[in-house]
């Protein structure tokens, strides 16, 4: 391994430990939003998204994802395709089952 | 029979065949935790009440216990960079540290399952108990699988280092991936149970 792959690497340690700091941070508003006692469509809507942020930062450095390969991305796009109906058609289907309540 | 494309990348992926069996790995278990998201948004829509996560859980231990796991995230970060410049004993410091961090995650969640049981809170209780259990439950399954791998890599499998430095830390990238896919269904568990 050559100077240039050890400096890379650095630079990829550094990233992940400041990844590190946002999450603890995220974390600490993810809590203290709790305590703040909001609506709760405003409470959901605002813990998924803290929550989004967070997974995001782990996907994109944690797990590489910012400079992976194009097959990586496209079993993800795939995955996501699928993903959404599976979260989305028993929800749908509640809220049907509610409405002719 | 020895599997091809552990070390180097296949020419026409550019990626070791690990690297895209963890990764199909990966996508399987995102449509399970996705099932299991898809059937709690269905309970709690379809519920005429549903109480809010702090009158049976304990948010303080819950959120410790995500810092433990992000915690346990970077160390793991460190132990594969550790590989990839040469250094096997910084590899063992904070493989070690990333297993201890399972261990303390585990015994947070020891601590809550037990509160729970000694006031008669169980899977059979109501819905919120039922999908709380079975959530978490499949998650510190995960864990406990996650730090098998790692605890191998560890002390057993760590004789690979010597034989092929390359292949083991492809190795270690790929339960490192693993690793950060449970830290990251944590993320979202964590205010969907504990917070909403």
């Amino acid at each position: 391994m050559d100077a240039h792959d050890h400096a890379e690497i650095d630079r990829h340690v550094k990233a992940a430990l400041f990844v590190f700091g946002a999450l603890l941070v995220l974390t600490g508003f993810t809590v203290g939003a709790y305590y703040l006692k909001l609506p709760t469509h405003l409470a959901i809507a605002l813990a998924l998204l803290i929550a989004s942020v967070k997974g995001s930062l782990v996907a994109a450095w944690f797990m590489h994802l910012l400079s992976e390969r194009k097959l990586i991305y496209w079993a993800l796009i795939l995955t996501a395709v699928l993903f959404v109906p599976l979260l989305l058609i028993p929800t749908l289907g509640a809220l049907d089952a509610v409405r002719l309540n | 029979m020895e599997i091809p494309y552990t070390v180097s990348p296949r020419p026409d992926t550019g990626l070791t065949n690990g690297k895209i069996a963890i990764w199909l790995f990966l996508a399987s278990e995102v449509m399970l935790f996705g099932a299991l998201f898809a059937t709690y948004v269905m309970l709690r829509v379809g519920a005429t009440e549903w109480p809010a996560g702090a009158t049976y859980l304990n948010i303080p231990l819950a959120a410790l216990n995500t810092v433990v796991l992000i915690s346990s995230s970077v160390t793991m970060v460190l132990a594969w960079a550790s590989l990839a410049k040469n250094d096997f004993g910084r590899f063992r410091l904070f493989m070690g540290i990333t297993i201890l961090c399972g261990f303390g995650f585990l015994f947070i969640k020891y601590l809550e399952y037990s509160e729970k049981f000694h006031h008669g809170y169980l899977p059979s209780t109501n819905t919120f108990l039922a999908i709380y259990f079975t959530l978490t439950g499949i998650h510190g399954l995960h864990v406990i699988g996650g730090m098998v791998v790692n605890g191998w890599f560890w002390g057993p499998g760590s004789g690979l280092w010597k034989r092929d430095p390359t292949h083991f830390t492809n190795r270690v990238e790929n339960a490192g991936l693993f690793w950060h896919l449970v830290d990251l269904v944590w993320i979202f568990l964590f205010p969907i149970l504990y917070l909403l």
